[in-house]
C-alpha cells in the first residue's frame, strides 16, 4: 500500500490523477471502519488531514477540511446544531464535512443544512475547478458525481443567507447516533422558508409543497403550522430499517420540521 | 512519529489503524481494542494534541504526528484523572477506563472546571459496559471540585 502525503492542493490532484482508483483519506471515521472489517484494502491512499488549503473556514465558504469539532460554533447556527450532534468528541475532532459530502451517506448530518441553502460542492481537478449544486452533486445513496480524479475542496454557501437557521435529529440516544431523521429551516424575515431533512430518502430531500405554501405565511398560525407539517411527511420518502419504521420517520418529519419552525418564528 | 514525548518508528504492512500500530508494533497494549469503528472510546489517544480513536486513525497518516497515549498521561506520578478513578473506585473490569482516563483528561485540559453536563458531553464518546458511570463521574466531579 502506497501513502501519499500531498503538501498542496496540487499534489493532493497531482496524485489522482496519477492514481485514478486511490483512495481518499481525510478524518477517517468511515473509511477506518471499511478498513478495520476487511471491506476495503485500498492500494493507494491520498491522505488529506495534513491538507494546508482545504483547512478554511469563511460565512460561504467551508474547507472540505475543516473537522466537526471547529464547527460546532460559527457563523451559521445550524451548522453548529448539526456539528454538535455528530458522534462523540472523539468523531468530532477527526471527521471532516468534506468527508461527510464525500461518504453521501443518507444520514450524513450535513446534506440537510448543505440541501436547504442550496449550497454547491466545489471540486478540484487537474483540469480546473468546478462547482456543483448540491442536487446535482449527491446523486444517490453513497453516491455522487464526484470523478475518480477530483477533489472535493469546499462547500459554498449563497449569498442570500437565512435570518433564522435551525437543525436537530432524531436519534435512539443524544450522543453516537446515526440519525433516524434530521432537519434544517431556514427563515428569511420576508417569509420565504425551506425545508431539507436527512435519513427520510437516498439523499436530502427538499419538501418544495411545504415550502411554497409556508413562505406564503407571513405569521403562521397553528391551522398553518399543522398544514406545514403535513405537507413535510407527505413529501419526505423513507424506508424501513432496523433504525426506525416508514411511518415512525414520516411522522417525526413532519414534527421535526414544525417544531424547527417554530423555533425559528420565536428567535 | 513521536509517540510519549520519544520518536518511534514502526514500519506498519499496509493500511492498519493506529491503534494496531500501539499495540501489535510498539508493545504500548493500554489503549485498547473493543469496537474497531469508533462507537465505544477505548482506544482513545490524543493525536497532535486532539482526542481521537486511534482505531480510526490509519496508522500510515500518523507519520510524523505527536501522539500521547494512556501509558504517557501520568509521569512517576498518577495522573490526577488516574488517582481520582481510583478514589472512587471507578474501575470494574477496568477495560474502558484507559479510554476514560484520556478523555477526561482532554476534557480538563481544555476545560479546567467542567459542569457535571460538560462531563457527560466529553464522556459521551466512551462506554462502560459494566454501566459504571456514576462511580466515574463523581471521581471526576470530585476532583474538580477539589482543585
Amino acid at each position: 500500500m502506497e501513502v501519499v502525503h500531498p503538501a498542496d492542493l496540487d499534489e493532493a490532484v497531482g496524485a489522482l490523477a496519477a492514481h485514478p482508483g486511490a483512495t481518499l483519506l481525510a478524518g477517517g471515521t468511515d473509511l477506518m471502519v471499511e478498513v478495520n472489517f476487511d471491506q476495503i484494502r485500498p492500494e493507494v491512499v491520498v491522505a488529506l488531514r495534513r491538507l494546508d488549503d482545504i483547512q478554511d473556514v469563511s460565512r460561504r465558504r467551508i474547507g472540505a477540511g475543516v473537522t466537526f469539532r471547529r464547527l460546532e460554533s460559527g457563523d451559521h447556527n445550524a451548522l453548529a446544531q448539526l456539528a454538535r450532534t455528530i458522534g462523540s468528541p472523539q468523531i468530532r475532532a477527526a471527521g471532516t464535512i468534506g468527508g461527510n459530502i464525500g461518504t453521501a451517506s443518507p444520514a450524513g448530518d450535513s446534506l440537510p443544512f448543505l440541501a436547504g441553502l442550496d449550497a454547491e460542492i466545489e471540486l478540484h481537478s487537474t483540469s480546473g475547478t468546478r462547482r456543483l449544486r448540491w442536487d446535482d452533486f449527491f446523486t444517490g445513496v453513497k453516491r455522487t458525481a464526484r470523478r475518480p480524479d477530483e477533489l472535493i475542496t469546499a462547500a459554498v454557501l449563497p449569498e442570500d443567507l437565512p435570518d433564522f437557521q435551525e437543525f436537530a435529529k432524531i436519534g435512539q440516544r443524544s450522543a453516537m447516533v446515526i440519525s433516524i431523521v434530521s432537519a434544517c429551516v431556514f427563515r428569511w424575515r420576508d417569509g420565504r422558508t425551506r425545508v431539507a431533512l436527512g435519513s427520510v430518502g437516498p439523499t436530502a430531500i427538499r419538501a418544495r409543497r411545504a415550502e411554497e405554501m409556508i413562505s406564503e405565511e407571513t405569521d403562521p398560525g397553528p391551522t398553518a403550522l399543522e398544514e406545514f407539517a403535513r405537507l413535510v411527511a407527505r413529501e419526505v420518502n423513507p424506508i424501513t430499517d432496523h433504525r426506525g419504521t416508514d411511518d415512525y420517520r414520516r411522522h417525526a418529519s413532519g414534527v421535526l420540521a414544525r417544531r424547527l419552525l417554530e423555533r425559528c418564528l420565536s428567535s | 512519529m513521536t509517540v510519549n514525548g520519544e520518536a518511534r518508528v514502526c514500519d506498519v504492512k499496509g493500511s492498519e489503524s493506529l491503534l494496531s500500530a500501539l499495540r501489535d508494533y510498539l508493545r504500548l497494549t493500554g489503549s485498547k481494542g473493543a469496537c474497531e469503528q469508533g462507537e465505544c472510546g477505548s482506544c482513545s489517544v490524543l493525536l497532535d494534541g486532539e482526542l481521537v480513536c486511534s482505531c480510526l486513525v490509519m496508522a500510515a497518516d500518523a507519520e510524523g504526528s505527536e501522539i500521547v497515549t494512556i501509558e504517557g498521561l501520568g509521569g512517576p506520578e498518577l495522573h490526577p484523572v488516574q488517582k481520582a478513578l481510583v478514589d472512587s473506585g471507578a474501575v470494574q473490569c477496568g477495560y474502558c477506563t484507559p479510554g476514560f482516563v484520556v478523555a477526561a483528561a482532554a476534557l480538563l485540559e481544555e476545560n479546567p472546571a467542567p459542569s457535571s453536563d460538560e462531563m457527560r458531553e466529553a464522556l459521551a464518546g466512551n462506554i462502560c459496559r459494566c454501566t459504571g458511570y456514576g462511580a466515574i463521574l463523581r471521581g471526576l466531579e470530585t476532583l474538580v471540585a477539589g482543585r
